[in-house]
């Protein structure tokens, strides 16, 4: 075994990390960097300057409000994404930790005055201890029987906060005060755009590298097979109370900011409807892929926006066109493994096909 | 050192005995074969090996430690990898994150150096990924790497379910019928990948139905016939033996 083991343990070469017998194609480039990775990289900086100049172009509050929308959509679906995309199990809850940011931060600012950077932390930590307080009796079920628990963790949370004194009751909290950094007072929509711009970047980047690491690996084989997964030494049930905890982090920091960025939160914001909409944007951009959770919760926000012509029927048009995604590509609009342009454009120019290449 | 020995193990399923005391050594470093007609036990057998089932009455002992009771991912842990009789790939991960996912355990578990990408941290992922292709070559699936297990065929599956338990350098090698429904070329691959295994020094045990395959591989061979011991020794001595020829074609009618 060692003979075939060892190679390459030893002899580490940071500049040239490409091994000298690596016979694949995929390999070719230079230095450090292939040549791929580096378009890669210079396109997404571009589109991430280019999304920092949309406040400026909209040159509307409305649009930057609605793109405001859709970052924090885009912050939860990321964290969702941990639970439903990579490790499987439906979460109809969610909301329920973007309720404990908000609502930590909007607290600890209002009623005790503290800066809101330094909620951050309590809000996590209590997540966190939301998460594992769930988590660890339930995660051992089966997933249906896990999104009928988190459901009702949902309900749980928004009604406590409706009953509290100390939450508002019905009218939540207001006079939320703004978020400060280094000197500068944050008022305008936009500039809690750049914030959510900020936050967004950030998930993505931690998505990528845990999706590419020994917890991400854990959490798609338990997806793909939770029995399987077992067979390699993966300890299921701790690995889902991970994939939630993840989720819990990410939706309390989303719910942490979100509080400055609206002045007041109240108890409607943070109820199953909310839970929905980050399923049905994992979902509809594709379970598993950051790219699709992205685009999942831009269609979301937006699609009721762009229609809204139709008055009252514009949310029978957005369920009719989430039915149509459902059944015409289950997979996703963005799957985890690329939309597969080739294919598709196979099929459309030959219906004939009998099989694309790939 | 790695020898498994199983004493009066017993399953039962309600009031059916899937398995009945049975007793195996299987000896370090041999490559051994558990073979018997239809619903013999002998996927019982391993899935009590390995954490799967909770054998009823036995034990099983590792070295001498008894791994009776710990569960799958605790077996797996002490170098007990297995494949399963019914192909268990993850179908919607490459060729290459099948085999990684095999490295779990081996693989950098610090968050932090995840999410800051820290030089040790990624060349932890990248010897293991370099690791990955000489497996996938090992099994003779190089080219394959990027390819999602899910469209691999059959016979590719199965060499990727070995290459996945290979990674984590086990000490024992469980194989659920490796040839079953392979090709016979591929089955020539799939011997040749058994031998060179067993002659890295893991152990190898394998439910097969090939009998030729067994008697071409196999060392030692255990033969279970409706959840008993029926025989065990070499497999030219197995092979001759009345009993076996019994247990699967029936007693001749006088």
């Amino acid at each position: 075994m060692s003979s075939l083991a060892e190679g390459g343990s030893g002899e580490e070469d940071l500049v040239f990390p490409v091994a000298a017998d690596a016979p694949r194609a995929s390999r070719v480039g230079f230095g450090p960097l292939r040549l791929s990775q580096l378009a890669r990289a210079s396109g997404l900086v571009g589109l991430v300057v280019l999304a920092g100049f949309v406040p400026s172009l909209a040159q509307s509050n409305y649009l930057t409000s609605i793109a405001l929308q859709i970052e924090i959509l885009m912050c939860l679906a990321l964290g969702l994404n941990f639970v439903v995309g990579y490790a499987g199990m439906l979460d109809l809850g969610f909301a329920a930790f973007f309720a404990i940011g908000a609502y930590t931060t909007g607290m600890l600012a209002v009623h005790a005055h503290w800066p809101i950077l330094a909620t951050l932390p309590p809000a996590v930590v209590i997540a966190l201890i939301g998460a594992v307080f769930v988590g660890v009796p339930t995660l051992r079920l089966r997933s249906d029987y896990l999104a009928v628990v988190t459901l009702g963790f949902g309900e749980i949370i928004q009604t406590v906060v409706n009953n509290l004194n100390q939450t508002g009751g019905p009218e939540g909290i207001y006079g939320i005060p703004p978020l400060s950094l280094g000197g500068w007072t944050l008022t305008t929509t936009s500039s809690y755009y750049e914030i959510f711009l900020f936050l967004v970047v950030v998930f993505v980047a931690v998505s990528a590298r845990i999706r590419h690491s020994r917890l991400g690996r854990a959490w798609l084989a338990i997806r793909e097979d939770e029995d399987t997964a077992q067979a390699m030494g993966i300890k299921v049930r701790r690995y889902k109370l991970y994939a939630y905890m993840a989720g819990s982090v990410f939706g309390s920091l989303t719910g942490s900011l979100y509080a400055p960025a609206f002045i007041a939160i109240a108890p409607p914001s943070f109820g199953f409807t909310e839970s929905l909409l980050v399923v049905m944007a994992v979902s509809i951009g594709g379970i598993g892929s950051i790219w699709g959770a992205l685009l999942g919760a831009g269609v979301v926000i937006a699609f009721p926006e762009v229609f809204r012509q139709f008055a009252q029927a514009r949310l029978l048009v957005f369920g009719i066109a989430l039915v149509l995604v459902m059944v015409l590509r289950p997979q996703g609009v963005w799957p985890e493994n690329g939309i597969g342009w080739r294919r598709l454009a196979a099929r459309w120019l030959n219906r004939d096909a009998q099989s694309a290449p790939r | 050192m790695a020898c498994l020995s199983v004493r009066g193990l017993s399953l039962s399923f309600g009031g059916v005995d899937a398995l009945a005391g049975v007793s195996i050594e299987i000896p370090d470093r041999s490559l051994f074969a558990v073979i018997g007609p239809n619903g013999a036990g002998k996927t019982s057998f391993f899935n009590c090996l390995t954490g799967y089932y909770r054998p009823s009455a036995g034990s099983v002992a590792l070295d001498g430690r008894d791994i009776t009771r710990l569960g799958a991912a605790e077996v797996a842990a002490l170098g007990i990898r297995r494949t399963f009789q019914n192909v268990r790939v993850f179908p919607k991960l490459s060729a290459r994150e099948n085999v990684l996912a095999g490295a779990h355990l081996r693989a950098s578990a610090s968050v932090l150096g995840t999410l800051l990408g820290t030089p040790r941290h990624r060349r932890g992922e990248r010897v293991l990924a370099e690791e990955a292709e000489r497996w996938l070559d090992f099994v003779g699936l190089a080219d394959k790497a990027a390819v999602l297990a899910g469209d691999l065929p059959y016979g590719m599956r199965k060499r990727l379910e070995v290459a996945r338990a290979l990674i984590a350098h086990p000490e024992i090698l469980l194989l659920d019928e490796p040839a079953a429904g392979v090709s016979s070329v591929e089955r020539e691959e799939l011997a040749s990948v058994i031998r060179r295994t067993a002659a890295d020094g893991v152990t190898v045990v394998m439910i097969e139905h090939d009998v030729e395959l067994v008697m071409q591989l196999a060392a030692g061979v255990a033969v279970l016939d409706r959840g008993r011991l029926l025989v065990q020794g070499t497999p030219e001595a197995v092979r001759a033996d009345p009993r076996v020829v019994e247990a699967y074609l029936g007693r001749r009618q006088r």
